[in-house]
């Protein structure tokens, strides 16, 4: 294949198609959702997160009736579901991502991530449910 | 290539701009970075705290359900929490929280394309840091007027 200098196309320098460059060389799937989506729920975080502990912080030792009464308004309750939906989100894919460079062994690294997802689902449900007894 | 024995392998090998094949290294390689350098310990750092505020989220389940459940399993959620050992958790906990928010926002500003140079990171570490000491203090003061 000759090289040209004109037009705007990339250099070739290779009779590989670009469809035989790139098989087998992993997964194009998603591209970069994962990693985009930990930084939205990141950024959505940051607001959450800080009311929350702002607020159980401003009201340490509260009794089950102050606890109630709190989680039950509908403006706290909206915002501690977001929060929760959110914070597992982003622990689930933060986690995965610690589990996807450490594991070595493809068996052990498969079950962990199984176990992370299951783990952070239930973990969030539970969570929600809670909420929406209170508040519901 | 031969066989591989990771899959993490796949996604190693790349291709140079005239086409020859390049193995490219695993970010996260612990091995052959300097840990007491402050860009890499403040990297790892923020994984590590990261997975301590997993371990964290459980207990704010374990409050709200608590708290769903009834007086006496708040009663024990709040015991725990005002206990040593609670509060010596909390105290961890509070401050893991600070530093991965404070390195979170770091990362969010290095990825809209700012701060790459030595001098800035430096600096900008160094902000971490003091922010994490900072804003946990003032939790903490927070939490002991209030109680």
């Amino acid at each position: 294949m000759s090289h040209t200098t004109s037009g705007d196309g990339p250099r070739q320098s290779s009779l590989q198609a670009p469809l035989a460059r790139v098989r087998g060389a992993g997964s194009a799937k998603q591209g970069t959702h994962h990693w985009w989506m930990q930084r939205v729920s990141s950024i959505a975080l940051l607001p959450l997160t800080i009311w929350f502990i702002v607020s159980l912080a401003t009201s340490a030792g509260m009794t089950h009736a102050e606890a109630v009464a709190w989680i039950g308004q509908p403006f706290n309750a909206v915002l501690l579901l977001a929060l929760i939906a959110l914070t597992f989100q982003h622990t689930a894919s933060g986690l995965q991502v610690v589990i996807e460079d450490y594991t070595h062994n493809e068996w052990a690294k498969i079950a962990l991530l199984l176990l992370n997802k299951g783990v952070c689902w239930l973990l969030g449900i539970a969570a929600a449910l809670a909420v929406l007894r209170i508040a519901v | 290539m031969s066989s591989m024995k990771d899959s993490r392998e796949a996604t190693m090998i790349g291709r140079r701009s005239d086409g020859t094949q390049v193995r490219r290294p695993l970010s996260p390689h612990l091995q052959v970075y300097d840990m007491l350098q402050m860009s890499s310990a403040l990297s790892i750092s923020h994984r590590i705290t990261g997975s301590i505020w997993a371990v964290g989220t459980a207990v704010m389940v374990w409050w709200l359900v608590a708290a769903a459940s009834g007086p006496s399993a708040f009663g024990a959620v709040q015991w725990f929490l005002g206990s040593f050992l609670g509060v010596l958790f909390l105290m961890g906990l509070t401050a893991a929280a600070w530093y991965h928010t404070l390195a979170g926002i770091r990362h969010l500003v290095w990825d809209a394309g700012w701060g790459y140079d030595i001098p800035t990171m430096y600096k900008t570490g160094r902000a971490v840091l003091i922010g994490t000491a900072a804003l946990t203090a003032l939790t903490w003061l927070m939490l002991l007027i209030s109680w």
